[in-house]
């Protein structure tokens, strides 16, 4: 049995000005034990996804289960085996830390789970801040609490949306260790994030929606494999030829130029010679995540 | 239903009122006291509404019922927005709890603050003006449907309201003008017929009057009647309250 079934979930979101077509037709399966990535550029559909799986928002047709449980007419057992990390950093400021996680545990109906609670404040660094309020706690440890939060009734399925978008390089390093260990242990984890080589490090299987469909659906090896293996990498202040223009991806400084073999990467090489360009710095490497993304995401500016 | 999903979100919805007492209970009772202190010192001498009732005696019930009414009202519906607004109320829609859970735990915090600040205003007023318990019963009847009914109604405006001053307003015309017009500060028999036929139409006239019956063993009408329309009036609103909170209306899109 799968943990997470997605069968062509749909959301149309009607409104003063007009209808939105969030989600159209997504079906796919994560099945247990998985670290699942859900990548797409804003206004994908990936946080609506969520919020279907969630219960906080409702499909307009389709259906959705975790652990065999429709989300709809079978929700109290499919919330009690998802955690969610929601994307914005809330609180509620009348309590302090532990209180807020013995408050989530009672929802749950988990009683007496102080243990537990003491090990995850231990496990995400919140240990001298369990008498705080939430009020006093920077956005970071606010962020770790809201980690806490999805963890207290112990679910089998963790879901991150976006769980490190502004956050500093010590508490990404903790959350992955944690998140990564509870996985080894067997929870199912699905994760949207815009930093595509958390992706590439993390996921076994990744889905890429765009404007509501899924573009892309395989293993995160066979999706790296199956674009152009060699990337050139280099920094110029010159202008390049059209014709490389046409291809290159540029970040500043930095272009990248996809190649598919050495002959390639010779042919490239002269033409930028033949064009007066002066090259600085340059690698030549293996494609990354994020260069499948890209191109995925051209490649899918008419969806089929 | 989970009992002990319910019951945590019910102490919770108390513990936030009792975390700031001082606003929620202690200023509502200065309120009330300031009211009495003013209505009562003006009018003592002018207004004997039941015989050989004084006006004082008879404001004092009227001002503590006045405020479990709105103080059952401003508990759920500020909670509730509250959380709508900061957006911590996901914390509660991810969980397995379903509509009655969240129906009795926010009704039931409110009737317990409605019914504190009721208490208080009660034993601060009671040394202004001779009282007496002559159908206790009635009291208790009235206060805690009271609270009931405006702790759901709290909750209808909280899921209806998306911002603040939405919430006033449901508060400043809706509840303030019912309250004020059910005979809190007067008997509506010293109205004149036209309005005393509009003050009948309103069911918080019958929260007040039930709940005067029990100091006084008089009131503008019968106990009964007024017991079977708070009743009717309550089952409809948490009727119609129940269906809100199942149908997710404004709470999941």
């Amino acid at each position: 049995m799968p943990a997470i079934e997605f069968h062509r979930v749909g959301k149309t979101y009607r409104g003063a000005r007009g209808t939105l077509r969030a989600l159209d037709g997504v079906s796919f399966d994560i099945e247990a034990g998985e670290f699942f990535g859900l990548l797409g550029p804003n206004g994908a559909g990936k946080t609506t996804l969520i919020s279907i799986l969630a219960g906080l928002a409702r499909a307009t047709e389709g259906t959705v289960r975790v652990m065999g449980h429709d989300v709809v007419t079978d929700f109290a057992a499919a919330r009690k085996a998802l955690g969610i990390v929601p994307q914005e950093l809330v609180f509620d400021p009348f309590f302090n830390v532990r209180e807020t996680l013995r408050i989530q545990s009672g929802y749950f109906g988990v009683r007496g789970n102080d243990a537990w609670i003491d090990e995850l404040l231990g496990e995400l660094g919140l240990a001298d801040k369990a008498g705080a309020n939430m009020r006093q706690l920077s956005g970071g440890m606010k962020r770790r609490v809201l980690v806490a939060q999805a963890l207290v009734h112990k679910p089998p399925v963790i879901v991150l949306d976006e769980p490190t978008a502004g956050v500093d390089v010590e508490l990404r390093q903790t959350l992955w260790g944690f998140i990564a260990r509870l996985n080894r242990e067997g929870h199912t984890v699905l994760l949207t994030t815009h930093y595509l080589e958390e992706a590439e490090a993390l996921c076994g299987r990744i889905a890429m929606l765009k404007q509501g469909r899924v573009v892309a659906l395989d293993r995160t090896s066979a999706l790296l494999a199956g674009t152009a293996s060699t990337m050139l990498r280099f920094k110029t202040d010159d202008p390049l030829p059209p014709a490389l223009a046409a291809q290159a991806r540029v970040t500043g400084r930095i272009v990248q130029l996809k190649a598919q073999d050495a002959a390639q990467v010779e042919a490239r090489l002269a033409a930028l010679r033949g064009a007066g360009v002066r090259v600085e710095d340059l690698e030549i490497g293996r494609a990354d995540l994020e260069d499948v993304f890209v191109e995925i995401m051209r490649g899918a500016e008419a969806p089929a | 239903m989970s009992l002990q999903g319910t019951g945590t979100l019910f102490r919770k919805e108390v513990l936030r009122f009792w975390k700031v007492s001082f606003q929620t209970v202690a200023a509502p009772v200065l309120t009330a006291v300031l009211y009495l202190l003013i209505f009562g010192h003006v009018l003592e001498d002018h207004v004997e509404v039941f015989p050989g009732v004084g006006y004082t005696s008879f404001l004092i019930p009227g001002l503590v019922m006045m405020s479990v009414l709105q103080n059952a009202f401003a508990n759920s519906s500020s909670s509730l927005i509250q959380s709508k607004i900061t957006g911590n109320l996901v914390f509660l829609l991810v969980t397995p709890l379903d509509h009655r859970a969240w129906y009795l735990a926010y009704v039931g915090a409110s009737m317990v603050r409605g019914l504190a600040v009721g208490l208080g205003v009660f034993l601060v007023t009671v040394w202004f003006a001779p009282l007496h318990l002559r159908e206790p019963w009635w009291i208790f009847v009235f206060a805690a449907l009271g609270a009931g009914l405006l702790g759901s109604l709290g909750l209808i405006a909280g899921l209806w309201a998306e911002k603040f001053d939405q919430m006033a307003a449901f508060q400043n015309f809706v509840v303030m003008p019912m309250t004020f017009l059910s005979g809190v500060f007067y008997s509506v028999q010293s109205l004149p017929p036209v309005w005393q036929a509009v003050s009948h139409l309103n069911p918080f006239f019958y929260m007040i009057d039930g709940f005067r019956r029990g100091f006084f063993g008089a009131s503008d009408t019968s106990p009964w009647l007024s017991l079977a329309i708070v009743g009717a009036s309550f089952a409809v609103v948490a009727a119609f309250t129940l269906r809100l909170l199942k149908s997710g209306y404004k709470l999941r899109q």
